[in-house]
């Protein structure tokens, strides 16, 4: 058994715990806006650039 | 006064480094280019000592800007910049493509050899068309949707003049010949090292401004030109990784080679793509579309779902640049795959942009700034469209190398983000001058149907020839051997290089009508013109019918 290189270290890194980690949190992040009770809240940004009386400028 | 002091005393030390760099160089453009930078800084030293009103600083009086106001000097000097580079982007990119068909439009000159005028078509269209947009809007939106004025105003005016400097620095060294050989990122070190500094200042100027703003909610668009201001900033330090031969000369060697190069390299290329060419622009289109529509985006969940898609899937793309190379198989897949996930996000953001005008669609017929919009996006989702199925190996196979390339970039560069820069133009210019509307909306539809007859033309000659010298390349003889020899695809492809140039004929017509509408615009003038569309009237057939007697 020869310790692995730097590279393949990497790689298996890669295609493991870094893969899943980053699978983890862009569901989270994407899945963020869905949450319950985050409708008011989207539509309060979408609107956002139309506020006020000055439509927002 | 210290401030003016110090300012003055950078711009003195700059100069006289400027000097020193210019005394001892070693290669004749590194000299032109120090001489370049020691008279820019000498223009920053006049002005930081002219501009001031020494009267009002001797009573301690300075007047500040009108703080109930926004920063929007720079942006109206930006509107007219964007305007300026992109007439003559697009005029090099029709020059370059006559040569293309007409060799001996080379001149036989070095300086004005296709392979020295197509980085400066490039980056005229990208950097300085392109790049002075995004700045501009983004300084105009993160005001807008902050509602703060700009931070850090004199860093900002650094921001948007030294980026003009990267531009003629960038500029006047392809034309001597000055590059790094690398598509995309040809500046030299040197200038590298300038951008960076810019960069650097752009940075803070857009997050100072976030960070005053008086919105408890970041509006999606900032994030977007967030994203691409920071990735952009790593790519260009990675992929910028060289080791001058000379401090004092312009020639550079990277620090990575061989297939680690090239895959550093489409790294960058790829993301300059995803993130100035898309993130930056779509940035604009969350912001301008739903303005000009006068009604909210469509669905705003959609938007942060395309922001994170976006963000994770690009950065993973670039080896689709490299398939079928000396680099290793599984990275090869890896930006297939995740190329043609990209297609989801992309085409997502796209439905968003198009559904904003769900219930107003009548604006398409008589608003031209939305008709505009309304291509751009479609040519946005049809180029996110193209860009995977391109990426998938074997039809890269095909594909790569070919024209069609030169027609994908094309149907998305003329296509999305000319068109939205186009109506982010057409959006701000009135507003900023304090005008009613533009000078002509007619001459909008003009350059609406110009422009998309001219990518009409430019991409399908593209997709013709560049189809047709892939399948001339792989044809193979019963004998086993090529039938067509290299200089018989090129003599194949003349009558659609004569089209494709035909194509940026009619592009380069609608921004040239587009540059004298801006300025009509800013002349404060309005051409008396039939409106777009009026439903038909006739007040003598308005009555009810009269009973007529029986006969």
């Amino acid at each position: 058994m020869s310790p692995h290189s730097t590279y393949e270290t990497l790689r298996h890194f890669a295609d493991s715990w870094g893969l899943a980690g980053m699978v983890v949190v862009f569901v989270i992040l994407a899945a963020w806006p869905f949450r319950p009770g985050a409708r008011e809240d989207n539509e309060a940004a979408a609107n956002m650039i139309f506020k006020g009386d000055d439509n927002g400028e | 006064m210290e401030s003016l002091v110090t300012r003055a005393g950078l711009w003195f030390v700059a100069l006289l480094f400027a000097i020193f760099m210019y005394v001892n160089a070693v290669d004749a453009p590194f000299a032109i280019h120090m001489g370049v930078f020691g008279l820019a800084a000498l223009a920053g030293l006049v002005i930081s000592l002219r501009k001031p009103d020494y009267k009002a600083l001797a009573t301690g009086g300075a007047a500040l800007p009108d703080q109930s106001r926004y920063d929007d000097d720079l942006i109206r000097t930006g509107v007219i910049l964007a305007t300026f580079w992109g007439c003559v982007g697009f005029l090099v990119g029709l020059y370059i493509a006559l040569q293309l068909a007409f060799p001996a439009l080379n001149l036989g000159l070095e300086w004005t050899t296709f392979g020295r005028l197509r980085p400066l078509h490039t980056s005229a269209v990208i950097f300085a068309f392109g790049g002075t947009a995004l700045i501009t809007t983004s300084f105009y939106i993160v005001q807008r949707t902050c509602r703060a004025r700009l931070a850090l105003p004199g860093v900002a005016r650094f921001v948007f003049w030294g980026y003009q400097l990267f531009i003629a620095l960038a500029a006047t060294g392809y034309l001597l010949g000055v590059t790094q050989s690398k598509e995309y990122a040809e500046p030299e070190w040197y200038v590298d090292l300038w951008l960076t500094l810019v960069w650097v200042a752009y940075l803070a100027v857009f997050v100072g401004t976030i960070l005053k703003r008086k919105e408890p909610h970041i509006y999606v668009a900032n994030w977007f030109f967030l994203s691409f201001i920071l990735t952009v900033a790593m790519l260009h330090l990675v992929n910028n990784a060289v080791v001058p031969v000379s401090l004092f000369g312009s020639k550079s060697y990277p620090v990575w080679g061989g297939v680690q190069g090239a895959l550093v390299q489409w790294w960058y290329g790829h993301n300059a793509v995803g993130f100035f060419l898309t993130a930056g622009f779509l940035g604009m289109m969350y912001y301008f579309v739903p303005k000009q529509a006068e009604r909210p985006v469509y669905s705003y969940r959609l938007s942060i779902v395309h922001f994170w898609g976006l963000i994770f899937l690009y950065i993973w793309a670039g080896p689709h640049h490299l398939h079928y190379t000396a680099l290793p198989d599984w990275a090869q897949t890896l930006g297939m795959v995740f190329s043609i996930m990209l297609w989801m996000p992309s085409w997502g953001g796209m439905i968003n942009g198009l559904m904003t005008l769900n219930g107003a669609w009548d604006k398409v017929r008589t608003d031209p700034i939305i008709r505009m919009m309304v291509l751009s996006v479609a040519f946005y989702g049809m180029s996110t469209f193209e860009g995977p199925m391109m990426s998938i190996k074997s039809v890269n196979s095909l594909s790569h190398y070919t024209d069609w390339t030169i027609g994908h970039v094309h149907s998305g560069a003329l296509g999305w983000n000319g068109m939205i820069t186009f109506s982010a133009i057409y959006y701000l210019a009135p507003r900023l001058w304090g005008r009613e509307r533009m000078y002509s909306l007619r001459m909008i539809n003009w350059h609406f149907w110009l422009a998309t007859l001219g990518i009409v033309f430019y991409a399908s000659a593209m997709w013709v020839t560049g189809i047709m010298e892939g399948l001339m390349w792989r044809e193979y003889g019963s004998d086993g051997y090529l039938l067509y020899s290299f200089v018989e695809t090129v003599a194949a492809k003349f009558p659609m290089y004569l089209l494709r140039a035909f194509g940026g004929v009619l592009y380069l017509s609608g921004a040239l009508i587009m540059a004298f509408n801006v300025w009509q615009t800013i002349a404060g003038k309005l051409r008396q013109e039939e409106p777009l569309r009026q439903a038909a009237y006739d007040p003598n057939a308005d009555r009810p019918l009269a009973a007529a007697p029986a006969e």
